[in-house]
């Protein structure tokens, strides 16, 4: 049964079991400059391949963009 | 020259630092930014646009963090908790950067700083190892609170963000420049060079604005004007200038040796 993750405030539904890795190469945003909060907690980078997503977890995904 | 902007321990010859928004397009941003010889620039933390094209260029391919000392900022966030979290998105995000602009709004209209919500997140930010620039009210008392917080820089606004509306309230600025010990940054409100100018003639340490630049009919040339002016300001400044003398005319030309007097 897929699970669902909030991302950027959107619902959206995954196959199990998928990383953090897993989802950026979803997104098709491997390679970019982005940051990762799920559930209120930094994800580093560094960490991408070992943290799995669970049904309801919540994610943030930012870039820089232009501002004042 | 020998006279640096020290932030945060780190100098910096240009004392104007400018934003990243409102351009036509990154190639109007760089070229803005290249005239304006700043060397922080400000950016904001947003959402990935999901299914947005992937060969789309990025602003830190733009602006390089090896070249530019890039600065995130908290723009739109409303409370401490989304400022705090904002800002530690952008740490990740800058291979743990900790030169950060705070700003915590309290007013969709006026976009005039929260500073109950502002002290609470310099705190927490400074307790995590940020190096909090903070944008604030002209208020000299908030300016010092914010300072013993550990702030590195205080920011107070010339006028609303984005207004042009120039610097309202210069007394205030420079009571906050007189008893300040970090830096005092004028950010927001300017709206042309003359503007910047009168900043640096108060004391004020360096300028950062975003809205002069990029609404200018011509970005670019506003961004070299600024900078001339930031300089200007800054040598009228250092120079000290002459005691104002009100209702007391003296000619700079001698009085003697007039033609068509008998002697």
């Amino acid at each position: 049964m897929d699970i669902r993750l909030t991302i950027n405030g959107a619902e959206r539904r995954f196959a199990p079991p998928i990383t953090v890795r897993g989802l950026v190469g979803e997104m098709g945003i491997e390679g970019k400059r982005i940051a990762i909060e799920r559930n209120g907690e930094i994800v580093p980078r560094s960490r991408y391949d070992e943290t799995a997503l669970a049904d309801g977890d919540r994610l943030e995904v930012v870039v820089a963009v232009g501002g004042g | 020259m020998g006279d640096p902007l020290v932030i945060a321990g780190k100098s910096y010859d240009s004392r104007l630092l400018v934003g990243t928004g409102k351009y036509r397009d990154f190639g109007q941003t760089r070229d803005a930014i290249e005239a304006s010889g700043a060397q922080i620039v400000t950016v904001a933390i947003r959402r990935v646009n999901i299914g947005q094209n992937a060969n789309e260029p990025n602003l830190l391919e733009v602006l390089p963090p090896s070249r530019f000392t890039i600065l995130p900022n908290t723009a739109g966030c409303y409370t401490a908790d989304d400022a705090v979290r904002t800002l530690r998105l952008a740490r990740e995000l800058l291979d743990g950067h900790a030169l950060v602009k705070l700003e915590v709004l309290g007013d969709a209209h006026t976009l005039f700083p929260n500073m109950p919500e502002t002290l609470a997140a310099a705190k927490t930010l400074v307790a995590e190892g940020f190096q909090v620039m903070v944008y604030c009210s002209d208020d000299p008392i908030v300016a010092r609170m914010l300072e013993d917080i550990g702030c590195v820089a205080v920011m107070p606004l010339a006028s609303l963000i984005g207004s042009g509306m120039g610097i309202l309230n210069p007394w205030n600025l420079q009571i906050i420049r007189d008893r300040a010990k970090v830096p005092v940054l004028v950010d927001a409100g300017i709206g042309t060079a003359s503007d910047a100018a009168v900043a640096m003639e108060l004391g004020c340490d360096a300028v950062l604005m975003n809205t002069a630049i990029a609404a200018a009919r011509d970005p670019v040339r506003m961004a070299r004007a600024m900078k001339l002016a930031v300089e200007a300001g800054r040598e009228a400044w250092l120079a000290g200038r002459m005691a104002k003398k009100p209702y007391q005319a003296q000619a700079s030309s001698p009085a003697e040796g007039l033609i068509g007097k008998t002697a």
